[in-house]
């Protein structure tokens, strides 16, 4: 199992380097002066855009630019924006909101993913297994940006329950209404992978010999049934869960949110290279590690399953 | 049985989480005795400024939303009418050779730091902002300075041309000189009878001397002699401002704290508003534009002025079609203005007639286009056949990322039906890179430009844009005649006089019509609920000056 992880975890360098290149390049090759648009319709004077090229090397060839941002990197620092901010301080600011963000969403997703699917599946069909599945049909198709305003307009601007949008520094209270938006789509498929799972245990010989053993139901479901079939529900936990790391757009978008998402779109849009490079590094790791917490996961839930 | 045993605790705890956020969440917040305090600011719409929050170096909205409140400089604009007057300056007097102004400062004013605000403050940030070595994007407002060249030299081949500009050879300008600590001279190349106008700019603030000993600590933490100070910020999320106790101006504000919150969606700040979540927009999303519904919606809230811009369709002379000025005529002959403005606007805009804003200070349009502007379908077609017709496809281009599809489309369905040619729309994915394009001359066909007055005179909207030295023009447009009218406007003797001037300069664009005016759309915002008073300025910055508080209760 150690050798296992440190095997992963020496992958992470290629891959590191090769995510960071292809960002760094492709984010710098978007055509145009990225100061040229900074003066608005007057224009910038050539002083200053000779100036922020030095500042941000892009007077350079491509790979001295990149060797000398990966230096600045391994030296701890992230950079700053056109705008004179550090990007630490931005992630800063914004990594811990959709930290929480995720996990409300990944908590809902979860629980009451999971409940349904159980639900449905002990109960076999009938008016609930009908019900979950239309709801589930129904969180499918509709897209987020459409059950954020639904919800926005509704709970937070006719029946005033909530507030609209969420301010800076938001609650874990502010926080929950965009998060069952966010969970909501992620919360239909973990329903429908645990009921199908589980059907298909129900039928499997270890669980007619465990109630044939005596064995009470409660123990046959919770212990027997539910662990082998939250395998594939756990590797779709973990990947939506490095997936919701690197941000909502759409729904930080809605409710004003001011995650890791909105800031690389932002950064994209007014072609701050530096900031993109920067987050998006940050979310490759974290997605790597969330990919190996989910193998590392699976061997614990299934002692078959042994990576040496 | 040890996991099941969870399951309940967490089910409990969720569900109450739950019903604290459905019960204790509350949509608007009422007036109550804090409002306008630290503890529930006035909130207004804001975006993270482009650039870094010094006031030589800050072009955009966003910036000058929180740098006009910090800063006073000689003249200020009011926030409504947009005319100038005098601020922190007592008096400017011109010398009989027309070229010196003799500045006396009002005494007493203090920076947020307690700093005295003297003479050299003054000079000392202008010939900051001047200096090429310091690479500040409002550099060339302080072209009219003598010894401006000195500081700032210009590229001996023009920008594209390999040659790089000399050093400068002085880091100050000859022309400002201080007297004492409340007086000091500007000698200006030329005689330029608006100057006194043009230094209500943003760029032409005086700054601390903490600014000059610290410039990585005033970034952090901006020091102005404004009606607000500097209170905190949280890049990419918040700015606040509080009311500066000691300030000596007349425009005070009446609010002692404002919080400018980064929205990302229009229509997040459009909802926030009307459950009176915040208190002042500047943008409509477009959604509620349709019908007007914004208007049904907020009622006596909704805001709409004219803003002290302009859009027009920029011809690209430096192609050969182009330089057709019946080509030119035809074009701007074949756009329905009145029924673009009607149908994409919902009248919320003013069809063109000419290349200065209508209610503009100092000099109005007075129809400077004249008969160009008039959709007339006969009259194009006979231009369009005196330029021996327009082969091949016509290609407008705009930028994708602000809100310009639906008129171009407009505009450009109208020139095809009127003239019967193909033409095709060219959306340019970014700004940036469009801006870049209009730098390089690399535009094939008409392409939409947007301009926003800096300063209360007409010469904001020729000078700049259809001068052969013009620094935005990207027409490439060059008239002696035009030239020589706005050389001799700048040396009028009176104000008035240059603004008479100005306009004849610009019917002097009427006979070549280097761009085709199109129309000037609308300020438009609303404010919430909680506050009795608030406007946005014609730039469509929200005036904090102009803030009131609702009474508690209403």
């Amino acid at each position: 199992m150690g050798r296992y992880i440190l095997r992963r975890l020496l992958q992470l360098i290629p891959v590191f380097i090769g995510t960071t290149f292809i960002i760094y390049s492709l984010v710098w090759a978007i055509p145009g002066n990225p100061f040229a648009g900074m003066c608005g319709p007057r224009g910038c004077p050539p002083a200053f855009i000779e100036q922020m090229t030095q500042e941000y090397n892009l007077d350079k060839p491509l790979p001295v630019q990149y060797v000398l941002y990966l230096g600045q990197l391994f030296s701890g620092n992230f950079g700053q924006t056109f705008n004179g901010i550090e990007v630490s301080t931005l992630i800063q600011n914004a990594y811990p909101v959709t930290l929480k963000l995720a996990t409300i969403a990944l908590v809902f997703e979860a629980v009451i993913g999971i409940a349904a699917g159980i639900l449905t599946a002990l109960r076999g069909k009938g008016f609930v297994d009908n019900l979950v599945l239309a709801a589930t049909l129904f969180l499918i198709a509709v897209p987020v940006f459409v059950s954020g305003f639904v919800i926005q307009v509704v709970f937070g601007v006719q029946l005033e329950w909530i507030q609209p949008s969420v301010g800076s520094d938001p609650t874990i209270g502010q926080l929950i209404a965009p998060g069952l938006v966010l969970g909501s789509l992620s919360m239909a498929y973990i329903a429908r992978l645990t009921r199908t799972a589980m059907f298909e245990n129900k039928r499997a010989d270890y669980i007619r010999t465990a109630t044939a053993k005596g064995l009470k139901p409660r123990r046959v479901v919770s212990v027997h049934m539910l662990r082998n079939s939250l395998i594939p529900v756990i590797t779709f936990i973990g990947t939506d869960f490095g997936a919701l790391m690197g941000g909502a757009i759409v729904t930080e978008g809605v409710f004003n949110i001011h995650g890791i998402g909105g800031l690389v779109f932002d950064a994209i849009k007014t072609q701050e290279g530096v900031t993109v490079t920067g987050v998006v590094t940050l979310l490759v790791v974290v997605y790597l590690l969330m990919n190996l917490l989910v193998d590392i996961l699976y061997a614990a839930l299934d002692p078959r399953i042994r990576y040496d | 049985m040890r996991k099941r045993r969870m399951v309940a605790p967490v089910a409990a705890s969720l569900s109450a989480v739950l019903l604290a956020a459905g019960c204790g969440g509350g949509g608007g917040s009422a007036v109550t005795e804090a409002t306008g305090t630290l503890e529930d600011p006035i909130t207004v719409q804001w975006g993270e400024p482009q650039s870094e929050l010094v006031p030589t170096n800050s072009n955009d909205t966003f910036g000058s939303q929180v740098l006009n409140p910090m800063f006073t400089g000689l003249v200020e604009y009011d926030p409504k009418s947009f005319e100038p007057k005098n601020a922190m300056a007592k008096s400017i007097e011109l010398s009989d050779d027309k070229k010196t102004y003799t500045v006396k400062l009002k005494q007493g004013w203090k920076f947020h730091n307690g700093e005295e605000v003297t003479a050299d403050n003054f000079v000392r940030a202008w010939n900051y902002g001047a200096y090429a070595g310091n690479a500040q994007q409002n550099a060339d407002m302080f072209n009219a300075i003598q010894g401006y060249d000195a500081v700032h030299p210009a590229d001996p081949d023009g920008e594209e041309g390999p040659k790089k500009p000399p050093e400068p050879s002085a880091e100050k300008m000859s022309g400002l000189k201080v007297v004492d600590d409340h007086t000091f001279k500007i000698t200006l190349k030329k005689p330029f009878s608006v100057f006194p106008t043009k230094i209500g700019y943003q760029a032409f603030v005086p700054l601390p001397d903490a600014f000059f000993e610290n410039k990585e600590k005033f970034r952090k933490n901006p020091i102005g002699n404004g009606p607000y100070k500097f209170e905190s910020r949280t890049p990419q999320q918040s700015l606040t401002l509080t009311r500066y106790k000691d300030y000596q101006g007349d425009d005070a504000g009446s609010v002692d704290a404002v919080k400018m919150v980064v929205y990302n969606k229009a229509q997040t700040a459009y909802q926030d508003l009307k459950s009176d979540n915040l208190d002042v927009i500047n943008t409509i999303p477009t959604s509620a534009l349709a019908d007007n519904r914004w208007k049904d919606e907020l009622g006596e809230r909704a805001i709409s002025k004219p803003r002290m811009g302009i859009t027009v369709l920029n011809l690209p002379m430096y192609k050969e079609k182009f330089k057709n000025p019946d080509l030119r005529k035809a074009l701007s002959l074949a756009i329905d203005r009145e029924k673009i403005v009607k149908q994409v606007f919902n009248g919320e805009a003013t069809a063109a007639t000419g290349w200065i804003a209508p209610d503009f200070p100092g000099g109005p349009d007075k129809g400077s286009c004249g008969e160009w502007c008039n959709y007339d379908k006969a009259k194009a077609k006979e231009h369009l056949k005196k330029a021996g017709g327009f082969d091949g496809q016509l290609t407008l281009s705009y930028n994708a990322d602000g809100a310009h599809k639906q008129w171009i489309t407009a505009v450009a369905g109208s020139i095809r039906d009127t003239l019967g040619i193909k033409v095709g729309l060219n959306a340019v994915p970014t700004f940036g890179t469009y801006q870049d394009q209009m730098d390089n001359n690399e535009m094939t066909g008409p392409f939409r430009y947007g301009w926003v007055a800096d300063y209360p005179t007409p010469r904001t909207f020729l000078k700049p844009l259809y001068t052969t030295s013009g620094s935005a023009n990207n027409t490439g447009y060059s008239s002696e005649k035009f030239d020589n009218l706005i050389a001799e406007a700048d040396q009028a003797a009176t104000v008035d006089k240059a603004n008479q001037l100005y306009n004849q300069a610009a019917s002097q664009l009427g006979k070549d019509v280097p761009s085709i005016p199109l129309f000037t759309n609308a300020v438009k915002g609303a404010t919430s609920n909680r506050l009795a008073e608030g406007t946005l300025n014609s730039r469509t910055v929200p005036a904090i000056t102009t803030f009131k508080v609702a009474q508690a209760g209403e």
